[in-house]
């Protein structure tokens, strides 16, 4: 069966905002203000008005921004036209297209593509073609990529509560490149493959941002005599083949269902007729319905003729989504799936008895209060036709086991027109050439010519090649490849493991990390003590080298130092170490670390060991 | 518009035609759009079928027609009715401004929509509130507007009051002050709300001002404020609006949507929902029939003092004007090497107002030596009047009166609200 799988990938630029001078940055910081808006729907071409926006209107719906002065300024607030492209976001917009091998426009213009959802203030989107036409290349063949945007951020959501929706201004107008493929990956092993190697090309040029939230990949799937599906919210790249997966076999499952129901019953017979069941369940034993009951809640119900067996593990987690997005309800109860819950097959037998069903018939019950069940009814109604055309467009949400839940229908073509604010931006020729003689070193040839060059073992010259750290470690290690890895360990592990404890290694400045290193070559500073000098740097960033040392009790031990200490431990063990002779060397080994506790580096304790040993028993 | 070279490339392929481009082998289709006056003169502007625009280098290119546009009817109504049972008659003029537009979704043009069904289809929720008549004044930038235009508009609202509940001008933000307080100056014994409307954000998007305004300003025109008044956003937030009197409200900001503010005044009230709720005291609404007196004399000046102010400039003023309002600096200041001139402006009965560049506060040249000098020297007090408001009403003055005294004494009378006995506190500041 044929497959295919694109993706779209967002990734936020390392930049201060598109169109303001706010930081590209998020804030916990407590807002400084709150501004309500409501948006409304404009008027199409036509004159009409778009009506996913209307929708939205008539809910009421409205937004509440928070807003961080630190963060976010009149830009934001849609109260200041938005000042001139950041010619740094288009430069690195324009470097990563040349790297996907993608011809770069002549003149970039920005866009307004409505968005009504709230995120943005002003109600649309801009965003601008930065180039046509790349491709990358896969083991399993050429993935193109026919377009490549860039775009400003949306707000961050931070809660929804019935209509009102607060969202936060701080990432609202962070430059994003968006970056399209066209639907050429056939194999859920080719997706993975493809969607490192954007990663990869993306971070190659430094001028990205790292961390949770700052790249976002959406998968559309489509299976032969299927629709496009579009899943969001895809997290780590290790998941993309079990989504894929998961989501073949369920658009599978639908096909099998559409045949199935089409043999049954005709698409016209499937009657929205709700029934009030309420008065069966009285006595039920159910903890949900006594809740609902409770609760001035309704039993309702309807029928699904022909649909029996078709529910459990196929239609009815699509029925229950359509229910939860559109009428707000927890979930339905579905007849493949009963008796459970506490409810009595007595129960289900009345049920279908009162809705007068047969063998091939279903049903779905809903326990809420009456206008809320039957708006679910109307969904899961809606729903059940839809299952004889297959699979529905849509929007889903993947989920933690890597399979996703219903978000909404796929939305139609954007409706786009000039942001007339925003001058066209003239790309130079100058400029092209230029960027172009002086692209970075892609990651995958990185990690090839640290593996060579410094003698690291592939995984780790792979994993140096792809962290924030690679120029800092080359810087460090130009003088002395021996360094490479110790250096390694501690850009790679050290500084990990650190953050995984709670300290805040991104206050350091590089230039810090790279003064520890360079200590730790020269000798200056233990190996050992490395650890407890970065985590000392952790709390006070801005400290010198020798004060964290003076600080820590890490000063003293220079050679002569070590040498007398050591002399008088091997005179203290001198029984020992003519009974052991030279096995004595381990043990004593670690006398003399325990007692210089990280203010001395091991070789050359080492190193003195032995020579002190050899003279043993001198005088 | 596309000029010179691109022009003669472009041969007849017009804008809004479809075309084809052709760049280096690749082949793209849409449609020529017109050139952005922020663009250079070396690249054409492309439609292309996913909806984005691109600029190409008109050197890189051919480009080649596929089809001519396609005409859309123009379909022009001046003047329209919506009627809805019970539902009384506001009168809605347009003026101009981004208020009442409509965009050009190809080339993000603005352009002025004002047939009442083009209103009640973008903003139904004014169906609900009242019957519409809209016309169509004239359709100008608020920057580009003139006190011949207060005229007009002035008859115009004078005409409308006759036919409905209240009169709604639908204006460009920037000069909204200025056409309010000609209004409120030229109409007397006003029996009806006359509100003056605007936008800060276009309409076309979604986050426009112009609904929640509009309708504001409907709900005020149906309200017993029968005053001039100007209805826009109170906040930045869709909240509510502001009703603030024509000759105290001034613009503030140059972008935000709260950009107007009452100046030396409560707002006289609010409007949040459907409920109006007043703050200080106004004209109630009453049967009588409204006065206009149009007549204005354009040959005033509004004169902002410095350091260094150049004498030489009051001899061009003196020479070739009628009146001259100040904008002086403090308590209503200019450099004392000035006075003279004034003087010599009192010596041909030419009146000088003088206002405060500071804004806030009231105009009071007692205290210091040089504001007494002035008052010696014939300079007629502000007082708090807003300096644009003096220039409006020293030249409805010149225009009603011969005699210098009649001048003065109109300068020194509240006629419209624009001077007030007490100095609040609670003010906005
Ligand atoms: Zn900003």
């Amino acid at each position: 069966m044929q497959v295919k799988i694109g993706f779209e990938i967002h990734q936020q630029l390392a930049t201060k905002k598109l169109f303001c001078s706010c930081p590209g940055e998020l804030t916990d910081a407590e807002p400084d203000a709150r501004v309500v808006r409501r948006l409304r729907p404009t008027q199409s071409e036509l004159g009409e008005i778009d009506r996913a926006a209307l929708d939205e209107f008539i809910k009421k719906k409205y937004y509440e921004y928070e807003v961080n002065n630190s963060h976010a300024c009149l830009v934001e607030l849609d109260e200041e036209p938005p000042h001139e492209p950041t010619e740094k976001a288009v430069d690195s917009a324009i470097e990563i297209a040349l790297l996907l091998k993608a011809p770069v426009v002549d003149e970039i213009h920005f866009m307004r593509k409505l968005v009504i959802d709230g995120s943005n203030t002003s109600g649309f989107q801009r965003t601008a073609i930065i180039a046509f036409d790349g491709y990358i290349d896969t083991s399993q063949g050429k993935v193109r990529i026919p377009i490549i945007c860039l775009e400003e951020e949306a707000a961050r959501k931070i809660k929804q509560e019935g209509n009102r929706v607060v969202y936060r201004l701080d990432r609202l107008g962070i430059p994003l490149v968006e970056i399209t493929t066209a639907p050429d990956i056939k194999t859920p092993g080719q997706a993975i493959e493809a969607a490192k190697k954007i990663g990869d090309i993306l971070r190659s040029t430094g001028k990205v941002k790292r961390g949770i939230g700052t790249i976002r990949q959406d998968i559309n799937i489509s299976i032969e005599g299927g629709a496009r599906v579009e899943i969001k919210g895809v997290q780590d790249l290790d998941s993309i083949p079990w989504i894929i997966k998961n989501e073949i076999e369920r658009q599978k499952l639908l096909l099998d269902v559409k045949e199935e129901i089409e043999n049954r019953v005709r698409k016209d017979k499937i009657k929205l007729k709700i029934h009030n069941l309420t008065d069966i369940f009285r006595k039920s034993n159910s903890g949900i319905i006594k809740k609902a009951l409770g609760n001035r809640g309704r039993i309702l119900g309807m029928r699904l003729q022909g649909f029996s067996g078709l529910l459990i593990g196929r239609l009815g987690p699509e029925l229950a989504g359509y229910a939860r997005v559109k009428a707000g309800v927890s979930g339905i109860f579905h007849s493949d799936e009963l008796p459970a819950y506490g409810i009595e097959a007595e129960e289900v037998d009345e049920v279908r008895r009162n809705l007068s069903l047969s063998e091939e018939d279903a049903f779905v019950i809903v326990a809420e209060r009456y206008a809320k069940a039957r708006k679910a009814l109307e969904a899961v109604h809606e729903r059940a036709l839809l299952a004889f055309d297959g699979i529905p467009e849509e929007t889903r949400m993947v989920l933690k086991n890597s399979s996703s839940k219903y978000m909404r229908p796929l939305p139609g073509a954007a409706r786009m027109y000039p942001e007339t604010d925003i001058p066209p931006v003239v790309i130079s020729p100058d400029k092209l050439l230029w960027t172009e003689s002086n692209l970075p070193e892609l990651i995958e040839h990185k990690a090839k010519r640290l593996e060579v060059d410094y003698k690291l073992n592939s995984a780790l010259a792979e994993q140096l090649a792809r962290s924030e750290y690679s120029e800092l470690f080359e810087k460090v290690v130009a003088g002395n490849k021996k360094f490479a890895g110790f250096a390694a360990s501690v850009l790679l592990s050290t500084l990990k493991e650190l953050r995984r404890e709670g300290f805040s290694v991104a206050a350091i400045p590089e230039e810090k990390i790279e003064e520890v290193l360079i200590a730790a070559e020269r000798g200056e500073l233990a190996r050992e003590a490395v650890v407890e000098v970065l985590k000392f740097l952790c709390e006070k960033p801005e400290s010198r080298i020798e004060t964290v040392r003076e600080s820590l009790g890490l000063k003293g031990f220079d050679e002569d130092d070590l040498r007398e200490l050591i002399k008088d431990i091997l005179k203290e063990k001198e029984d020992f170490i003519r009974e052991h002779g030279k096995a004595a060397e381990k043990p004593l080994m670690g006398v003399v670390m325990k007692q210089v506790r990280g203010k001395a580096d091991g070789k050359l304790i080492n190193r003195i060991l032995r020579e002190e040993l050899l003279k043993f028993p001198g005088e | 518009m596309y000029r010179g070279k691109i022009k003669h490339i472009l041969g007849d392929i017009a804008e809004g035609d479809r075309v084809k481009v052709i760049k280096e082998g690749k082949v793209y289709n849409g449609i020529l759009m017109p050139r952005s006056e922020l663009g250079d003169s070396r690249h054409v502007v492309i439609k292309l079928e996913n909806g984005y625009n691109i600029g190409f280098n008109i050197d890189n290119i051919k480009i080649e027609l596929i089809s001519v546009r396609e005409k859309k009817k123009k379909e022009e109504k001046v003047e329209e009715e919506y009627s809805r049972e019970n539902r009384p008659y506001v009168s809605i003029l347009g003026t101009g401004g981004t208020i009442a537009s409509k965009i050009d979704y190809v080339s993000g043009a603005v352009h002025p929509a004002f047939s009442t069904s083009e209103i009640v289809n973008a903003i139904p929720e004014l169906e609900d509130i009242a019957s519409l008549k809209t016309e169509i004044v004239f359709n100008i930038l608020s920057e580009n507007m003139t006190p011949e235009h207060w005229r007009t508009i002035a008859r115009e609202v004078a005409k409308a009051m006759n036919k409905s509940s209240g009169v709604v001008v639908a204006h460009g933000t920037d000069t909204i002050a200025y056409t309010a307080s000609a209004i409120a100056f030229m109409l007397s014994d006003i029996p009806k709300p006359v509100v003056l409307v605007g936008s800060q954000r276009s309409s076309d998007r979604p986050s426009s001002d112009a609904s929640l305004n509009l309708i504001s300003a409907v709900r005020v025109a149906l309200s017993d404020i029968a005053e001039v008044v100007a209805v826009m956003h109170a906040g930045s937030s869709d909240e509510g609006c502001a009703i603030q009197r024509a000759t105290k409200v001034r613009k503030m900001h140059s972008s935000r949507r709260d950009a107007f503010k009452s100046i030396d005044s409560l707002p006289i009230g609010e409007v949040r929902g459907d409920k109006i709720t007043t703050f200080q005291e106004y004209n109630m609404r009453s049967e009588g029939e409204v006065k206009l007196d149009d007549r204005l004399e354009t040959d005033v000046a509004l004169l902002k003092i410095y350091p260094g102010f150049p004498e030489q400039l009051f001899d061009y003023y003196i020479e070739n004007f009628r009146g001259i309002v100040i904008e002086g600096t403090g308590l209503g200041h200019v450099p004392e090497n000035l006075i003279s001139k004034l003087e010599e402006a009192r010596n041909k009965d030419m009146p000088v107002v003088m206002t405060s560049q500071t804004i806030f506060g009231r105009v009071n040249m007692k205290v210091y030596s040089t504001g007494r000098k002035l008052l010696k020297a014939g300079v007629i007090s502000g007082r708090d009047m807003l300096p644009e408001v003096a220039l409006v009403k020293l030249m409805v003055a010149l225009g009603r009166f011969k005699e210098y005294g009649e001048v003065r004494s109109f300068m020194e009378r509240n006629i419209a609200g624009e001077v007030s006995e007490r100095s609040l506190y609670n003010t906005f500041f």
